[in-house]
């Protein structure tokens, strides 16, 4: 068993030089080559999920770095006095900051004026109870953000709220999804000239995937652009130019599917969105195809499994490129995408970096769609690589799912090589720092399961730990040269998000409630803290108004991976929660509910 | 808006109470002492989805409400129910929660609970407008690569209904509309909606959970033809007919026990409402390894025939 950092009470410093012991450094000594990044004015606040519309995750910060992060003390703390998966980012502007809660999604600001960051006010959106019967995987919520005096987040039941940033006043709330039809929303929206975007969840319910994008002083639509159907639901028009040829052609997303099927096709979007001011694009991922088995809806299934690009003014489609055509292994294509700038082949590109659930670090030309790499960071028994010249994943057949088979060993698993939790990106290092999963799965047949009085029968699926006993990893990616730096190999899938800082130090959490600082250079381990619950969170930094840095995260266990704890499902079923407890049976015994804010500083 | 129920503390006291009161009835049985003077047994206390006939509504019309009914009055007791939509999650936060003891009708195969001997076996079900004299009787009808055909849909993951599993693996894909079992919540019956699109000639022939097919079928503005789906080959490892039983916690041995007691001895009671909600039944099930058994075509079987055609209500 290797890499098992998180054993309870192991804190003695042999403990703390054998895990270090166990990080692979980088091959060669000579550092990453930096990439040229566009200079960077840090304000300490952390006003948007990902910190910035590149989506990297890295603060200009430096209080707090290599040299003394091993002396970071706890400084304060705060319940939430809810217990089910803390998904979410903090936000902090100015001196206060905001958490948003799971189902029943609840608002808190918190005053860093004052000591111990007292509540200045609560809002609470009431969500419909019914709402928590409908979501697939935990009630989850990924955060909010803030725009010039407002404060924006979704509801588990569907709505869009904006509340006044320094009073707590609703200033309105719009109902965008319908639980009666099985939607939910579940993602952090974000706000790109004026509008607020924000999109759906319920792929499994027979739901049909849309981004929205609404006004600001109303929560008035905008646009609204679907992921299945016909041309003109999906906003694409003239403007549409995709890079290969498979993406090219008329109302793909109607024949892409047997006739109607795209009415349910799914292709939620409930991940992340990013927003290249220069070309005025958003880039968003749509979930995966549903509700149909695989057999069922032959075709590509556009446009799920993939990544658009939009004008963020009109909505207007520009390119789109699918990772997944019709998946097989339900890996929503809806993971960060990371903006930045590369040297590759001698060019320096404007690239986009997508590490993806199918187990593939995406390269691509932002502006195109045009897929400059794609290298596995994962062991991968599914597919044998991405053709760059036609951009087609090259699967490996007797690895297909479908009606009754029984299937081995698919790697990766259906949460994919890394599932939503977003990983960082530092322009100091130019490595990009990936929390993410290392499972397989064996589709076993069919099982009998109940819904609505009516029997029906799922792919037995029961996941494990992948090669090495490890079941998840912090990696640290080269995208240029396509290659992993080091590597932290983890006792449990990480599920936090990562955050990387110019003070070259990393920081996750894992889900059995370690918080961790590592060197970003070496990987080599700086310091950790245990937390009350396992960490799904994700981890922030900010110059707090005492002029000192701040890091902070929302611990409490759940989501997906930790629905056997937070759901109290029954470990004996390895079946639960689509196959993901019989990885997790050991997760009730390392771990238990609580959701909690941890802020640290130096002494 | 259902009403939850807030789960009891000592719940093996309960469990103590019923199983002193299956013991009661017993001894009065025998007795034939004329009444009791014991403590009065706590209620039945039923997980139910309030929105879903022919199994269970908030009015207790179903018949999963009648059947709860006739086992609460065995015991001495009332019903009491923790209504929640049969969605994901209604075990775990029913059963799971101890809001409730008693799930009444799930497979009897199902993992995520412990199951008391099925009291019914009911098939998947073709339904077709009598007057289009279609008389489907095999998935390997060559015209069911033509029709219109609807099926009941559900999840995700390769996860389905075994008759849309059974069109695919057939290649029957491209003339096939799915019905989401799931539906519109805020209507009622929401599962029912594949049905009523027969009777609208919306779609042809309409592949179904017996139960609740024969039962809408029965309340269709035109007469309707149910006829019970045969069972796959071995090697398709795909049942369409299931063994139905009472659900609860897993470990709860006494409990299923005591239920299991009660259902043999109200079988024709239980047996008379099935047959008054048209439940197809289907022959019992076949030993573990063998392929399902096919339906039985006569008998109990004819409950889902095309003698169910509803009567104009």
């Amino acid at each position: 068993m290797a890499g098992f950092f998180g054993m309870a009470g192991c804190t003695g410093p042999e403990e703390e030089r054998r895990a270090v012991a166990q990080v692979r450094p980088a091959q060669t000594q000579a550092p990453p080559p930096v990439p040229n990044q566009p200079p960077h004015e840090e304000d300490g606040q952390w006003t948007m999920p990902a910190k910035n519309h590149a989506s990297t995750r890295f603060s200009g910060l430096t209080e707090i770095n290599v040299d003394n992060a091993r002396t970071m003390r706890l400084a304060w703390t705060f319940s939430t006095g809810v217990l089910r998966g803390h998904e979410a980012a903090p936000i902090i502007v100015g001196s206060t900051m905001y958490i948003v809660t799971p189902y029943p999604n609840i608002l808190y600001a918190l005053d860093l004026k004052e000591t111990g960051a007292p509540v200045k006010w609560k809002y609470e959106p009431k969500p419909a109870a019914a709402a928590q019967g409908v979501a697939c995987c935990d009630v989850v919520n990924r955060g909010g953000v803030h725009d010039e005096g407002r404060f924006y987040f979704n509801t588990l039941d569907g709505h869009a709220v904006a509340v006044d940033a320094e009073t707590g006043a609703e200033v309105w709330k719009v109902k965008l999804g319908e639980i009666n039809k099985g939607e939910t929303i579940t993602m952090a929206p974000l706000v790109v000239n004026g509008k607020v975007l924000v999109g759906n969840s319920g792929g499994e319910m027979g739901v049909r995937g849309w981004l929205t994008a609404l006004r600001v002083e109303d929560g008035s639509t905008a646009w609204k652009a679907y992921s299945t159907g016909p041309d003109s639901d999906c906003l694409i028009g003239p403007e549409f130019k995709p890079f290969y040829e498979q993406d090219r052609g008329r109302d793909l997303g109607v024949s892409s599917w047997p006739p109607e099927a795209w009415k349910t096709g799914g292709g939620t979007v409930w991940g992340w969105i990013s927003y290249d001011p220069e070309s005025n694009l958003i880039f968003y991922g749509t979930a995966n195809p549903g509700p149909w088995n695989p057999d069922q809806r032959p075709g590509d299934n556009k446009w799920t499994c993939g990544i658009f690009a939009r004008d963020a003014d009109t909505g207007q489609a520009r390119w789109f490129y699918q990772f997944s055509p019709h998946d097989l292994y339900d890996w929503d294509g809806v993971n960060e995408q990371i903006l930045t700038e590369l040297e590759i082949g001698g060019q320096r590109r404007k690239v986009l970096i997508r590490p993806e659930r199918n187990g593939y670090v995406y390269v691509m030309d932002r502006a195109s769609g045009e897929v400059l790499s794609a290298r596995p960071f994962v062991h991968n028994t599914t597919t044998r690589g991405v053709d760059l010249k036609t951009g087609k994943l090259i699967h490996v057949e007797e690895k297909s799912t479908g009606s009754g088979k029984l299937i081995r060993d698919i790697c990766p698993a259906a949460p994919g090589a890394k599932d939503w939790n977003p990983s960082a990106f530092s322009p100091r290092t130019g490595l990009l720092y990936i929390p993410h999963n290392n499972l397989c799965m064996d589709f076993e047949g069919y099982e009998t399961s109940y819904i609505a009085g009516t029997p029906f029968v799922g792919a037995n699926v029961k996941m494990y730990a992948g090669p090495g006993g490890h079941r998840g990893l912090l990696t640290a990616w080269d995208p240029i040269e396509g290659k992993e730096v080091w590597k932290i190999e983890e006792d449990l899938p990480v599920w936090s998000g990562a955050l990387v800082t110019a003070g070259d130090v990393v920081f996750y959490g894992t889900m059995d409630g370690w918080f961790k600082a590592i060197d970003a250079r070496t990987g080599a381990a700086l310091w950790r803290f245990k937390t009350g619950s396992g960490i799904v969170g994700q981890p922030v930094t900010y110059r707090g108004p005492d002029g000192k840095q701040y890091v902070a995260v929302l611990s409490g266990v759940g989501g997906w991976a930790g629905a056997v704890v937070a759901g109290d499902l029954d470990r004996r079923d390895g079946s639960a929660a689509l196959g993901f407890v019989n990885a997790m049976r050991d997760l009730p015994d390392k771990t238990t509910k609580g959701g909690m804010l941890y802020v640290f500083a130096l002494p | 808006m259902p009403a939850y129920v807030v789960p009891a503390a000592h719940d093996l006291f309960r469990l103590h109470t019923s199983l002193r009161a299956v013991i009661a009835v017993f001894a009065l049985m025998l007795s034939g002492a004329a009444a009791a003077h014991a403590q009065a047994p706590a209620p039945l206390r039923v997980c139910a989805d309030p929105n879903n006939l022919p199994f269970s509504n908030e009015r207790q019309e179903g018949f999963e409400n009648k059947i709860a009914e006739v086992l609460a009055a065995e015991l001495g007791t009332s019903v009491e129910y923790t209504w929640w939509a049969q969605r994901r999650g209604f075990i775990r936060n029913t059963l799971g929660e101890q809001r409730c003891d008693v799930l009444m009708g799930v497979p009897a195969d199902l993992e995520m609970v412990l199951t008391t001997q099925p009291y019914y076996r009911s098939t998947y079900v073709f339904v077709t407008r009598a007057d289009r004299g279609l008389d489907i009787q095999s998935l390997d009808d060559a015209r069911l690569r033509t029709l219109h055909v609807g099926v009941q849909l559900i999840g995700d993951d390769g996860t389905n209904t075994p008759p849309a599993h059974a069109l695919s693996r057939r290649g029957i894909v491209r003339n096939v509309a799915g019905y989401m079992v799931y539906g519109d919540y805020a209507q009622p019956d929401p599962p029912a909606r594949i049905i009523e699109a027969v009777a609208r000639s919306d779609i042809d022939v309409a592949l179904a959970w017996g139960p609740m097919a024969a039962f809408f079928a029965a309340r269709q503005p035109v007469a309707m033809r149910v006829v019970p789906i045969p069972a796959e080959p071995a090697e398709a490892r795909l049942p369409l007919s299931f063994d139905i039983a009472i659900g609860v916690r897993k470990g709860e041995v006494e409990r299923r026990d005591a239920l299991d007691a009660l259902l043999v001895r109200r079988r024709s009671h239980i047996e008379a409402i099935l047959d008054q909600y048209r439940v197809p039944l289907a022959a019992a099930a076949a030993r573990e390894g063998d392929p399902p058994a096919a339906p039985a075509g006569a008998g109990k079987a004819d409950g889902g025939d095309g003698d169910a055609a509803g009567k104009g209500t």
